[in-house]
């Protein structure tokens, strides 16, 4: 392990070291958490995992509206006289240490009764009491220890809706059942004609259909309800021929044991429904602390510091602000709201609409819109517009975001089940017509024989099976999709469309240059040390950057927030900051960020910092412009296009300037052609067209923060092997269709015995889960095969 | 051979209480989260060590006050 990390939260000691209790810690922050724990008897905090924490972030006055009782009233789960239970989603939680640590919450304060993790959905459950004690304090507990829990407009009102556990049930019952049939029926496969068999048939029979009326009933219900459904909308989808065998299945069995004829064939009955179900839960990976529904509900806050006509703060409900009204934005905090700046200046980071990083400066009078975030000290802002009406929420009353499906989109097993149920009920018909001339009373037995024998099993779990699996080997990669039918999609497309900003760039780091006069080494040390000084972004990425050891306190310095800084050293004056700021001369139209440097009023020279593109961007666009048509969207100017042109395929369209309806727009237009697009982007301004396109893959640094809705979220390190995933999903569909060619040949043998009146329910006993399980082996281990270039080593 | 029927009810009977036994963990809840349990089984050890340190330390000082 490096000397040099922090012992609390594992990251580089760059800008100072504090030495404490014999440990290493990078901040102050970080030590105070040391220090509660280590007083509370918590270290073992650090014995579980090494470097677990985070830095706690505090700001005052943050928690302020959890006061108010009506808001209070809207998040917790449950309140009884002192008693109060609240479930909070904390995006930090990620390993062991963080479980202890909350499930031991009440050794930090008495009143904390219990604390229970659900791990995979980041969510921390806490009982405690109301008296001295509230749910701000607990929050403001928890953030002070670096579990800052995520509250925002999404919680508010957000109605505890049960979880659906039914799938669980059925699978239970449908086990329980198919067990018991399938002992009971036992004795009847090898046809032993011992007199105590005789004698005890009826019961055994007697028994199984029982058991087998509550998978119908209730654990096939599903499947009636959906074939049901298909036929209303005249589709032919699979679920009807299951429904149709299972009905037969039944229907038969139960004649056969009335009167006489047969053990009936209990066991496939409810083994179908068991493995069906089984198919299912499979298909059903979902991921459970991702969301990909979010809006813009999702990042803002519930409330906001409004000033009211006394001159006195009050918090306030965001749906309650109204045109007029003046809100208090504290550093960190974001705009709920479009609104006018009545501070002098505002350092405004857009990075949540843009995905750009780079601050924006607003001055006194300028519009500010919703959604981005001041850094810096507090500002006051008057609303323009309410939540809803605001320019970038405006996007979501958008008819696209009403829509939650794509009615075009076929799947694979649709198209099949279509011919499939025509083929089946042709031969089942024929076999009817030409045993009723030849045999009459075996008729209605081939009849029902090859309805049971047809029944799509195998089918109809090649797609969870094959699908599924391919689902979560992108997972464990980092490519995480919505569901199965996204899989299929993304077999099917013809144009990439790519949006700019913080998606083909990073919004991490950005290359520094310097261009001007050299600066000698004791500018670099002044330089050094003002820009220690300050907490401006880039000032940050400026100290790490320059490399001057000698650390000396500069005579005086001046920070002027949202333009630069003034500091002087040795009778010299520096200015450091933007253009107009240090040379009085307005920026050749920003196209790039840079800082400015001037001593003693000469212009000295100026730091640039350019954009950085992901690692693998030039050769993932090559892989794709070989079959696809690539397409670039930014919302930035055109800085940027000299490079990537020389960078890209010369058939790679871009545009600039685009709004985030405009992007929509885009993507509709392409559609129109009939073509097939994936967008990929990452901000909330291509919330849109994400939703637009039949794909939309949001690109995120940390996927446990918040990506817009969409139908993958990925992280932004696979992006290079895009073209990979892409055709590993083609490969994913020709396994399926290989395994569909298996379960016809399964179904020419049942077919054989079925039309020749010969089916005896043993051999549909073995033949059903046969041909299941052959088929589950054959995709699980295809589609490990076939996604062998993503796995990670 | 009737002890067939006393068997065949005692079977189902021992499978009836498994399955009821499944459905009231499923409403239990038992399904929903199935990773942190592993996680927490294996915490108890540490909080009882540390709830013996603390009160070694206290005899500790006690011992060392007297």
């Amino acid at each position: 392990m490096s000397k040099n990390i922090c012992f609390h939260c594992g990251d580089a000691c760059t800008t100072s070291k504090i030495h404490y209790d014999e440990k290493l810690f990078c901040c102050n922050g970080c030590k105070t958490v040391y220090e509660i724990f280590s007083e509370n008897d918590l270290t073992c905090y650090y014995d579980l995992q090494q470097n677990p924490g985070a830095t706690p972030i505090e700001i005052d006055g943050k928690f302020d509206y959890l006061e108010k009782p009506e808001i209070v009233e809207k998040l917790i789960d449950f309140q009884e006289d002192s008693t109060e239970i609240v479930t909070l989603y904390i995006p930090h939680i990620h390993c062991s240490s963080c479980i202890w640590i909350l499930e031991n919450l009440h050794q930090l304060n008495p009143q904390v009764l219990s604390s229970q993790v659900d791990f995979p959905k980041k969510k921390v459950t806490i009982t405690y009491k109301t008296e001295e004690f509230s749910l701000k304090l607990l929050v403001e507990m928890m953030s002070r220890i670096g579990y800052e829990p995520y509250i925002s407009l999404e919680n508010y009102g957000q109605t505890q809706n049960g979880l659906d556990r039914s799938l669980i049930y059925k699978i239970g019952v449908a086990g329980f059942a198919f067990g018991n049939v399938m002992f009971l029926s036992f004795p009847e496969y090898f046809e032993v004609s011992e007199y105590w068999l005789e004698q005890y048939k009826p019961v055994f029979r007697w028994l199984m259909f029982f058991f087998s009326l509550p998978v119908v009933f209730y654990a096939g219900r599903g499947y009636f309800e959906s074939a049901i459904k298909g036929i209303k909308s005249k589709i032919l989808n699979i679920d009807i021929p299951i429904a149709l065998g299972v009905t037969v299945l039944f229907i038969r069995s139960t004649v056969d044991i009335i009167f006489d004829l047969g053990s009936g064939f209990f066991d496939s009955l409810t083994g179908l429904v068991f493995f069906l179900l089984l198919g299912k839960i499979v298909q059903q990976k979902t991921y459970k602390f991702m969301s990909f529904e979010r809006d813009y509900k999702s990042y803002f806050p519930i409330a906001v510091t409004k000033i009211n006509s006394e001159g006195k703060e009050e918090n306030t409900q965001v749906y309650e602000i109204e045109r007029g009204d003046r809100l208090l934005i504290r550093n960190h905090e974001l705009l709920p709201v479009d609104g006018i700046l009545m501070s002098p200046s505002a350092e405004i980071d857009y990075s949540f609409v843009t995905g750009e990083a780079k601050l924006v400066r607003k001055v006194s009078g300028e519009k500010v819109y919703a959604g981005g975030k001041q850094s810096g000290s507090a500002i006051e802002v008057v609303a323009e517009k309410s939540v809803e009406q605001s320019y970038l929420t405006q996007l979501w009353s958008n008819d696209v975001f009403q829509k939650d499906y794509n009615p075009k989109f076929q799947s694979l097993i649709d198209k099949i089940s279509k011919k499939f149920t025509i083929a089946v009920l042709t031969i089942a018909f024929s076999g009817l017509l030409f045993w009723l001339f030849y045999d009459a009373s075996l008729a209605l037995n081939v009849f029902t024989a090859v309805l049971i024998i047809a029944c799509p099993c195998a089918i109809a779990l090649a797609t969870p099976f094959a699908m599924g699996n391919l689902l979560r080997i992108f997972g464990k990669n980092g490519f995480y999709l919505k569901n199965t039918n996204i899989l299929e999609q993304m077999a099917d497309l013809d144009v990439f469309v790519f949006d700019k900003t913080g998606t083909l760039t990073t919004n991490q780091k950005s290359d520094i240059s310097y261009s001007g006069m050299t600066l000698s080494e004791d500018d670099k040390m002044v330089l050094k040390n003002s820009f220690r000084n300050s907490n401006h972004p880039l000032s940050r990425e400026l100290y790490s950057f320059l490399d001057s050891q000698n650390i000396q306190v500069s005579e005086s310095f001046e920070e002027h927030l949202g333009e630069g800084i003034v500091s002087s050293y040795n009778d010299h004056t520096y200015k450091l900051g933007s253009a107009k700021f240090v040379a009085n001369e307005v920026d050749d139209a920003a196209l790039s960020t840079a800082v400015h440097i001037s001593k003693d009023e000469t212009y000295l020279g100026k730091f640039e910092f350019d954009t950085v593109y992901r690692k693998g961007v030039e050769p993932l666009f090559q892989s794709l412009d070989e079959h696809y048509k690539l397409i670039i969207l930014s919302g930035d100017n055109e800085g940027e296009k000299p490079v990537l042109t020389k960078m890209l395929p010369k058939t790679t369209q871009m545009f600039f300037n685009q709004k985030p309806d405009s992007k929509m727009r885009l993507i509709e237009k392409i559609q129109s052609e009939d073509k097939k697009v994936v967008m990929i982007g990452d901000g909330l301004n291509d919330a849109g067209a994400l939703k637009q396109a039949d794909i939309g893959i949001a690109i995120s640094e940390n996927v446990n923060v918040f990506s817009p809705a969409c139908d993958a979220i990925m992280d932004a390190s696979q992006l290079q092997k895009l073209d990979q995933y892409v055709d590993i999903s083609k490969k994913g569909i020709k396994i399926i269709k290989l395994s569909f060619i298996f379960s016809f040949l399964y179904n020419v043998v049942g077919l054989y015995f079925a039309l020749t009146g010969q089916l005896q329910p043993v051999i549909a006993a073995i033949l059903m889960p046969l041909s299941s399980i052959s088929i589950v082996v054959f995709t699980t281990l295809a589609t490990q095969y076939i996604s062998k270039p993503i796995l990670n080593k | 051979m009737n002890v067939i029927y006393g068997l065949l009810a005692i079977s189902i009977l021992v499978a009836l209480v498994f399955f009821g036994l499944f459905i009231f963990s499923v409403k239990k809840g038992q399904f929903d989260d199935d990773y942190t349990p592993s996680v927490r089984m294996l915490f108890d050890d540490e909080l009882v060590k540390d709830k013996d340190v603390k009160e070694k330390e206290n005899s500790n000082n006690q011992q060392k006050q007297s």
